[in-house]
């Protein structure tokens, strides 16, 4: 059978082209187009080469930034994965009460962000918040404005207030499709409760757990909207990540040169994370296989 | 090892079970002796699996008690009861490897390493995987997977009981030969209590001294395979042992003799009177297509299968299989059958009647 050839069908194409072009492509480009520009006023822009690049990376500011960027997706990442885990191990498996924990759990994932965080900005007030007030009651010192401790506290516990649901509720997908002759094998090779889950449990919910901690380290890796609303990035820098501190650069300091080499690194360091991430799942998978 | 007792057993998955019919496992008393290998024989769904949970403790009894050796384990948990069993699907743990797999359950039993090395070793060469114990379960075969469950409930040597549930289901038919002779003389060297649940006929009668025949919920006859061949106490049997089944003649019986359809047919035994639904009961090997006295048939259809012949023939409108010798000249006036007198056995309401010596 001959094909009929009619290269006009690219003509089809044309129109998402177009909006993609205009949405993201072209944005992007004037990113680019800002890092390797620099300017002094009045619209006029001149050629600076790699500059800003070779600045940022010399710069402490962005250094000190990532750090503290690391650390946040590494402490989250650290308390919500097993924490998840343990919520869905202990999940009743079917009936009402199974549709009724799902249901409460998928409650936080449906709050906006800056309401997530106006609630906790409140919440830890120890002049009016429940939270602030009740630690304030108990003797504990606690104010998440004036200290590093507390703020980092705060920003932490909100995430994982936020997020664990949904390392929960993967997980439980995971077990759920768990056959029970597994569990039943496991009772009549009389294996303990740790050997179900390292055995069992751990492995079939290896695949889900790997998208749990992709998903929640490149959603927490460009935070902004939360801990920008409790914090505002203080006290001091103490939590002021990546995502804030380029906003403070682009439209606080309106450095825009800077700013666009830096956006360009974040994001190249958030693909080449997720880059390893997925390589590493996938060779995982193959040498199993 | 030990001896089984169900004493009052029954099961129903529904919480306030009202009617007989709610009953998975119908009331259920019986000695599975020590030592013995019993095929648990039915169609898919009359409560073989069922009976074999609630005996390995993964299920727990609606009603009745479960004793080992005159103890009482209805309470126990599987682990207390010390039962290996193989299930109908392969189950292996899929990031250990194939020797982890096998030593699992003695591991968790904490047996020491040179005894869990040795005893690896004998299963392995047992079910033919030597040669891969260092590869992970995982990438395995399906077949090759139910070996491994099947090494992994032989492992241990002290069980109670042996229990498996079609473990032979998803293995080729060459492995599946080999496997049963292997269960047979594992059998035979350490005389374990066994219970083999199948619903292939074959399967269970080469494997078992006693096969126990299950139907909706019910044991209805427990025997050694040529009991249930030549008296198969319910129909049920009848029809689901034996290649094809047995034949179902309605008939009106009084003495010694039977009537169906106004002919005569001559009974072993003499019977009172019998009321309700009477039928009687006759294998294809013992009735014969013959030009001489008997039943009138007409002849549908003769199947040669090899070693003999199925003639399958209208018997007052009804079918009537026969199994003729595989020489047998087959000729046009052969129309009629005679049954062999000893061999007809007569039922009432689906279960056998005894009768007395005629």
């Amino acid at each position: 059978m001959n094909k009929t050839v009619n290269q006009k069908a690219w003509f089809l194409v044309l129109p998402v082209l177009l909006l993609v072009a205009f949405s993201a492509v072209i944005p992007l480009m004037t990113v680019v187009n800002y890092s390797v520009q620099d300017t002094f006023g009045q619209n006029q822009f001149f050629w600076a080469g790699l500059e800003w690049f070779e600045e940022m990376l010399h710069s402490d500011r962005m250094w000190d930034a990532l750090g503290r960027q690391l650390m946040f997706s590494g402490i989250i990442l650290a308390i919500e994965i097993p924490l998840g885990i343990f919520v869905a191990l202990n999940m009743p498996k079917s009936g009402f009460w199974s549709s009724f924990c799902l249901v409460l759990m998928s409650l936080p994932l449906l709050i906006p962000w800056n309401v997530v965080g106006t609630i906790w900005q409140i919440f830890g007030r120890v002049d009016i918040g429940l939270l602030g007030y009740t630690l304030d009651k108990l003797g504990i010192s606690y104010n998440y404005t004036q200290d590093t401790f507390a703020a980092w506290a705060t920003v932490v516990v909100m995430d994982v207030w936020h997020w664990t649901s949904l390392v929960a509720l993967l997980a439980f997908a995971g077990l759920k499709s768990i056959p029970d002759a597994y569990y039943q094998a496991a009772k009549i090779d009389q294996a303990s409760r740790w050997k179900v889950f390292r055995f069992i449990e751990l492995p079939k919910m290896a695949g889900v757990l790997m998208i749990a901690i992709l998903l929640r380290f490149m959603d927490s890796f460009m935070i902004y909207t939360e801990p920008f609303v409790v914090t505002g990035g203080g006290p001091g820098n103490a939590t002021t990540l990546l995502s804030i501190d380029l906003v403070k650069m682009a439209l606080g300091q309106f450095d825009l040169g800077p700013a666009a080499a830096f956006s360009l690194m974040y994001f190249l360091v958030i693909l080449l994370i997720s880059w390893v991430f997925y390589t590493v799942m996938t060779t995982l998978d193959a040498k199993e296989g | 090892m030990a001896k089984i007792t169900l004493d009052n057993l029954a099961h129903s998955y529904l919480p306030n079970p009202k009617s007989e019919a709610d009953f998975a496992l119908k009331e259920l008393n019986h000695d599975w002796a020590d030592g013995e290998a019993y095929a648990l024989l039915g169609a898919s769904g009359c409560g073989k699996s069922t009976l074999l949970n609630i005996i390995s403790g993964l299920l727990h009894p609606s009603q009745g008690r479960i004793l080992f050796d005159g103890k009482d384990v209805t309470q126990s948990s599987t682990a207390d009861r010390n039962i290996a069993q193989v299930f109908q699907f392969p189950v292996v743990y899929d990031t250990m490897t194939v020797h982890d797999n096998l030593a699992f359950p003695l591991r968790n039993r904490g047996e020491p390493a040179s005894y869990v090395a040795e005893r690896v070793q004998k299963i392995a060469q047992m079910i033919g995987m030597e040669d891969v114990l260092n590869k992970r379960a995982r990438g395995l075969t399906a077949d090759a997977k139910q070996k491994i469950s099947l090494g992994r409930g032989m492992v241990r040597e002290d069980v109670n009981a042996l229990l498996f549930d079609e473990p032979l289901t998803v293995i080729d038919p060459h492995m599946k030969w080999e496997l049963r002779t292997q269960l047979k003389s594992l059998h035979h060297e350490f005389g374990h209590t066994m219970i083999y649940v199948t619903h292939d006929q074959t399967e269970a009668l080469t494997f078992a001294d006693k096969v126990v025949v299950m139907h909706d919920g019910r044991v209805v006859q427990i025997g050694t395979p040529q009991e249930l061949f030549e008296r198969p106490e319910h129909t049920f049997v009848g029809y689901f042992i034996g290649s094809p089944g047995m034949n179902l003649i309605p008939a009106s019986v009084a003495g010694t003799q039977a009537t169906v359809h106004g002919a005569q047919v001559a009974l072993g035994q003499r019977y009172g009177a019998l009321s309700g639904d009477v039928k009687l009961g006759v294998r294809p090997e013992f009735v014969t297509l013959t030009d001489g006295d008997g039943l009138p048939v007409k002849v549908r259809r003769v199947e040669d299968v090899g070693r003999h012949k199925i003639i399958r023939a209208d018997l007052f409108g009804n079918e009537i299989n026969i199994v003729a010798a595989e020489g047998t000249e087959i000729s046009p006036d052969m129309t009629r059958v005679a049954f062999d007198t000893a061999q007809v056995n007569v039922y009432v309401d689906d279960w056998r009647q005894q009768g007395e010596a005629a």
